[in-house]
């Protein structure tokens, strides 16, 4: 177990190298720079601010530079705000992309995992087809359509909730549920596929043949196994959603780190675009990580291999 | 698979062939049907509908600004007078041959490099592999939305690199499926008779993994078409005055609040066809998965 830890965190201490290599040189190599789009600066203040910020350096230099600072934890200034460091700008947006992420993910276990485990209970009934197509359409239709479409039912006919904003705990409704129902679909068809594989093997027969209760059987003999697929896919998509939806937080005008990760991809913020990349990319890493120690803890036919 | 790879698929027997029977189970999955025929319908009418129409997707007339649907205008106008329906179907000729290409890109990286893997095994394998999982593990979103960024938008870009995101998983069925077929005794024939390697892989073994290739494709595309539309609707991908179903739909909801059709409509359309794609693609998958024959 120790062995495979080290050994993948030393394979993901790699390729996060080479993601913040490419991106850094990726992002250099495009047309414009980040003081290209301000009015009237003047070639004398251009040198003066490239010169503040190291940009007149050889990129070598400045990449060496980068990744010295990186070592200790510096994701380095701001180019887009003045005086405030990508620290401080994940430090900011990120509680909040978290938070509804949190909410997010939790609504969608709870319902996805309902789901599925009734689906796969009562297989062949209507309450199969109801939640199987739920899942479906979950599947299908986007959290760019359902978000809108919500919003013109729930806030601006009926009034129940602001159209956008992010004060309020009603303001976390709607975003909750959008963002919420996008990953319940997939935890509902994975569920049920994994407690239906486990509700036929011979362990479940057992515990029925001693009188077991099916709800017994259910909730202490079956999920703990029937869950392993969920497991699997909720390692990269809590990554996705605890680092916010772009779509979910422009939709809802939510300040949240997705949509400042746009916005500085657009401003040519090379700071602010590695600092997020990076933070993502060990964002995934460590998940995924995790979800494989917890599939051995759940599983122990998984053999872990570095 | 294995009925397959026993019967070659040339095989004259007469309604016993994978394919002939997968065709059978296709055809009494009432849903898949409808997914199909609905597709077929949308393809079509994409196709051929702007050109029947007296309207041009990009003909404004601001005088008309936006009126709800009505008998000149099917499905209204948007705020410039332009026809909602001629948009919609010219957004659906840029979605779906978006779709079609990245996935046809995914499909070819993947199965080449699965395949190659596959045969080769070995360090080799382990070592191409292990590429895949690193890459698994790089937010991949965030490099389309970085490159669509810096590099213009523009459509041919957009679905090279949505293809180039799509074929790890790609990569992965095709290894796995080429690794089981390759110890088979068809494939020892054929290496007896001094074929070479590109001729065993390409004439030999992929024909005889074509069916999870197959449903992994049909799922394949509506994945493409949601990132494309994402990325529309973030302002990345398509842009305005052409026309797609992400382009309409971000339209639509910026101004729902008084012309609710113009999200309905392209809404309505885009979310049924990829209701229909992931149909066909259970259905497919179903239908040809010669285990589930059994119960």
């Amino acid at each position: 177990m120790l062995r495979f830890i080290t050994s993948r965190l030393l394979q993901s201490l790699l390729a996060l190298f080479a993601v913040i290599t490419a991106t850094f040189f990726m992002i250099r190599f495009v047309p414009g720079g980040p003081f290209t789009a301000e009015k009237a600066v003047t070639p004398e203040i251009l040198r003066n601010l490239e010169a503040h910020y190291g940009l007149d350096k050889p990129l070598w230099r400045q990449y060496a530079d980068y990744l010295a600072s990186l070592a200790q934890g510096d994701l380095g200034p701001s180019f887009k705000y003045p005086n405030r460091t990508v620290n401080e700008i994940i430090g900011d947006k990120l509680p909040v992309s978290a938070e509804l992420g949190a909410l997010a993910i939790g609504f969608a276990l709870v319902l996805g995992v309902t789901l599925g485990t009734l689906a796969a209970v009562f297989r062949n009934t209507w309450i199969d087809y109801a939640a199987s197509g739920f899942g479906l359409l979950g599947i299908s239709v986007p959290t760019f359509v359902v978000g809108p479409l919500l919003v013109l039912a729930c806030a601006i006919h009926l009034g129940w909730f602001n159209a956008s904003g992010w004060y309020g705990p009603a303001d976390r409704v709607l975003p909750t549920l959008v963002l919420g129902l996008a990953y319940a679909a997939p935890i509902s068809r994975l569920t049920r596929g994994g407690m239906l594989e486990i509700l036929g093997q011979d362990f479940i027969r057992t515990a029925r043949a001693k009188g077991a209760s099916e709800w017994r059987i259910v909730t202490r003999h079956a999920l703990r196994g029937g869950l392993l697929p969920v497991v699997s896919y909720l390692g990269p998509a809590v990554a996705g959603i605890l680092t916010g939806s772009f779509v979910i937080e422009t939709i809802f005008q939510i300040p949240g780190i997705g949509r400042e990760f746009v916005n500085s991809a657009f401003n040519r913020d090379y700071t602010l675009v590695l600092g997020t990349v990076i933070l993502y990319a060990v964002l995934i890493m460590a998940l995924n990580l995790v979800v494989d120690v917890v599939q051995a803890w759940l599983n122990p036919k998984v053999r872990l291999e570095g | 698979m294995d009925a397959a790879a026993n019967s070659p698929a040339a095989a004259p027997e007469q309604g016993s062939s994978l394919w002939h029977d997968a065709w059978l189970r296709l055809r009494k999955n009432r849903l898949a049907v409808a997914g199909l025929a609905f597709l077929v319908f949308v393809a079509v009418t994409c196709l051929l509908g702007p050109l029947f129409s007296p309207y041009g997707y990009e003909e404004q007339r601001l005088d008309l600004g936006a009126s709800p649907p009505g008998a000149q205008h099917w499905l209204g106008t948007d705020t410039l007078g332009r026809d909602l329906l001629v948009r919609t179907l010219t957004g659906g000729r840029v979605s779906l041959g978006v779709g079609l290409a990245a996935t046809f890109v995914a499909l070819t990286i993947g199965v080449v490099y699965g395949a190659v893997a596959g045969f080769v095994g070995g360090k080799r394998d382990a070592f191409m592999m292990r590429v895949v999982d690193i890459m698994y593990s790089l937010p991949f979103p965030i490099f389309v939305i970085l490159l669509m960024v810096f590099f213009g938008r523009n459509i041919i870009l957009l679905f090279v690199a949505i293809g180039a995101v799509e074929w790890l998983t790609m990569a992965r069925i095709v290894r796995s499926q080429v690794m089981a077929v390759k110890r088979m005794e068809f494939i020892e024939a054929a290496r007896s008779l001094g074929y070479g390697r590109r001729r065993i892989i390409f004439r030999h073994i992929l024909p005889n993994i074509l069916g999870p290739v197959i449903v992994y494709t049909t799922l394949t595309i509506p994945a493409v078409m949601l990132l494309e539309a994402f990325l529309s609707f973030l302002g990345l991908g398509v842009q305005p005055p052409m026309s797609s179903w992400g382009v309409l739909i971000k339209d639509g909801a910026e101004k729902m609040e008084e012309f609710s059709w113009l999200l309905v409509f392209p809404a309505a359309l885009f979310s049924l066809t990829l209701l229909s794609l992931n149909f066909v693609g259970d259905g497919l998958r179903d239908a040809l998965d010669v285990r589930s024959s059994k119960d």
